[in-house]
């Protein structure tokens, strides 16, 4: 049993070194790479893409795949300015309603996924174009926002150690990080997740609240999205149904790179997090160097993918191996003793 | 006898689709003035009909690909990416920026010769897919992810970022042209499709691809080469998009690596999804995947030809997902089977 979770711990280990590799390199490449600020606002930058991906972990470990998460982003950011600046609510009362939208999409997920045995693939599909469409039957145009209490939440800055500051975003990370941690980690539902992901038949025959858990997994994705969406609204001011396209994949992409196995059952949050943060500093890398065009973002998130995806392929086929000769030899064994 | 006879009607893959698409031509007849209308300009036939051929040709290329694909057990999310790749690269290639580039070296290549060169390189991004997935055994989705994320990037890098327009009178035809009175590129897909369906009607590559997506592992025990099956779908689905990038790029005039077939993939799989085909793999009917292109495109035209704002496309595909994939679960089709049940016997 120990070996399959030394195999888990060293696919994120790896995630941590190269990440920790990438900022050495950059410290020695480029002048002012290496500073407090420089590194925080790796965070700040990528606060909503980590709050989002931390629910698609959950996602991919049960075995599942969410690919709402960028236009309920979008749709979040469009209701919040359509509320705020068409119809003043109040800004208290249009988060509350914001957050809940994810959970409702996500309800609906899961519904669709546990219930009427839609692949999960389509179900979210469908709650794409659900949450994006919307978003464009708002209004086409972008809204910006205005509101005083939405302007000072995006401005407010917290002090942090040597000069540099944290925005209200990277706390909102950070919580949801330790939620997560202790959702995932610490509980039932976190334990159930796992088992389900792992073979779900075998979770059903153990008597776990397999479909429960499922259409709480997707609830759970839809809220992370829905405040990585208040989030993104705080960063970016403004509501578009355009905004944040794409933003799914690399919200997969992060998760994959942190260690997570699209197999599910096997991944870590925290992993997720530092899979994020390496999309993020090879964007810094390229906003550096200055010379290289956007395109080679793109380009070089699919190298590391295809770098991790090869790791991780070579530690299972590693781990099956092990496990297939201590099978013989335990047959040996007994054979032996006989 | 009645009932055996209605089972024998409604078992074909292909009905329920084609039922959907007559609901849905019903409909036009109905609110769309003209909507059968066809006309005869200068010898080409004009009609509503024969643009939802027409504009559904594309998407029926990716989806002939995509149902290889997931007949096999996998997916292949990176088509959207495969098409802006050979767009980028046929637009190039006629293009005579490259002349400006480079005077000497890189002479504006001849039609054929591009239209080869663009289809090669898009049957290796097919071969780079299928290779990753049968014999490094990675994930299909994760596979193609790779492809996807790269891409566009690579598309971008292609046209170093630039929107490329062709001036070429002759390419133009492929997407634009007629032959006998209908477009030319109702007459591509109809010859890839007829190809696709005698490979797996009349060869035993269908019987093949069918085990192997019902059971790889039953599938290597009978001898069957699964991983050599795998590749040839990831392959064809490759072509497939290359040929759906060339036919786009020769419609438009023009290559945008940035916006060539975004998110198309997903129309690809919506379509192979709502024909009634099992996204996990096996038996699947490559006809009813045509039809569920067709009704794809079908809502996209009504649409467009009722004056609805476009915007709520996206809204209405959602609805229809939802509708059609639950009404494809056991739920609720035991519920309809329990209703007509009590029907036939009162």
């Amino acid at each position: 049993m120990k070996i399959p979770i030394k195999a888990k711990y060293t696919s994120m280990a790896i995630t941590i070194g190269i990440f920790l590799a990438l900022v050495v390199i950059g410290s020695f490449a480029y002048d002012n790479f290496f500073g407090a600020q420089n590194l925080v606002n790796l965070l700040i930058d990528n606060s909503f893409l980590i709050i989002v991906a931390l629910g698609e972990t959950l996602v991919i470990i049960s075995g599942g795949i969410d690919l709402s998460v960028g236009s309920i982003i979008a749709f979040v950011s469009m209701l919040a300015a359509y509320l705020l600046t068409t119809m003043h609510c109040n800004p208290i009362l249009v988060m509350v309603i914001a957050i809940a939208v994810g959970g409702v999409v996500g309800l609906l997920h899961g519904i669709l996924i546990t219930y009427f045995n839609v692949q999960p693939f389509i179900a979210t599909l469908a709650g794409m174009f659900l949450t994006r469409g919307l978003s464009y039957v708002i209004s086409t145009d972008t809204i910006s926002i205005s509101n005083p209490l939405f302007v000072a939440i995006s401005e407010y800055r917290i002090p942090f150690v040597f000069d540099s500051f944290l925005s209200i975003g990277v706390i909102v990370t950070l919580c949801m990080l330790l939620v997560f941690i202790y959702i995932g980690h610490y509980t039932k539902f976190g334990r159930a997740i796992y088992a389900i992901g792992s073979n779900e038949q075998s979770a059903t025959l153990m008597g776990l609240p397999v479909k429960r858990t499922k259409v709480l997994v997707y609830v759970l994705s839809g809220l992370t999205s829905s405040v990585g969406g208040l989030v993104f609204s705080f960063y970016m001011l403004s509501g578009y149904g355009s905004h944040a396209t794409g933003l799914e994949l690399d919200a997969i992409a992060g998760t994959v790179v942190g260690g997570t196995l699209m197999t599910g059952g096997v991944g870590f949050v925290v992993g997720t997090v530092f899979g994020v943060l390496i999309e993020g500093i090879i964007q810094t890398f390229i906003n550096f160097q200055g010379d290289l065009n956007s395109w080679w973002t793109r380009i070089a998130i699919a190298v590391l993918l295809l770098i991790f995806i090869a790791v991780q392929r070579v530690l299972v086929a590693r781990r099956e191996q092990k496990k297939s000769v201590k099978r013989v030899e335990t047959i040996e064994g007994t054979a032996g003793a006989d | 006898m009645k009932p055996v006879l209605k089972r024998g009607i409604t078992s074909h893959q292909v009905f329920w689709p084609l039922v959907g698409l007559a609901l849905l031509l019903l409909f036009n007849v109905i609110f769309t003035k003209d909507f059968f209308l066809l006309e005869i300009k200068d010898g080409h036939l004009y009609g509503s009909i024969i643009d939802i051929l027409n504009r559904a040709s594309i998407l029926m290329l990716l989806t002939i690909g995509m149902t290889l694909v997931i007949a096999s057990g996998g997916i292949d999310i990176s088509v959207g990416s495969v098409m802006a790749i050979s767009s980028a690269t046929i637009a190039v290639l006629l293009s005579g920026k490259m002349i400006d580039v480079n005077q000497h070296f890189v002479p504006n290549v001849s039609l054929g010769s591009a239209l080869l060169l663009t289809l090669g390189l898009a049957l290796i991004l097919g071969l780079w897919n299928g290779v990753l997935v049968s014999y490094f055994g990675l994930q299909a989705i994760v596979a193609t992810l790779i492809l996807l994320v790269a891409g566009r990037g690579i598309a971008q890098l292609i046209t170093s970022g630039n929107v490329i327009t062709v001036y070429h009178e002759r390419f133009f035809y492929i997407g634009g042209g007629f032959l006998f009175g209908f477009p030319v590129s109702i007459f591509i897909v109809g010859a890839v499709f007829l190809l696709t369906l005698i490979l797996i009607k009349r060869t035993p590559f269908g019987l093949f691809l069918e085990t192997v997506g019902i059971n790889r592992v039953a599938g290597r025990f009978s001898g069957v080469n699964v991983p050599l099956i795998t590749l040839i779908c990831y392959s064809i689905s490759g072509l497939c998009a290359g040929m759906a990038g060339i036919l786009m790029t020769s419609e438009v005039r023009s290559s945008d690596p940035n916006t060539m077939g975004n998110f198309i993939e997903l129309d690809a799989i919506l379509a192979f999804a709502i024909a009634g085909n099992s996204m996990a793999g096996g038996k699947f009917s490559l006809s009813a995947s045509m039809v569920g292109a067709l009704i794809i495109q079908t809502i996209r035209t009504t649409i467009y030809s009722r004056g609805v704002a476009p915007e709520i496309m996206l809204v209405v595909n959602a609805v229809i997902v939802i509708i059609i994939c639950s009404l494809q679960s056991e739920r609720v089709k035991s519920i309809i089977a329990r209703y007509s049940w009590t029907q036939g016997t009162a």
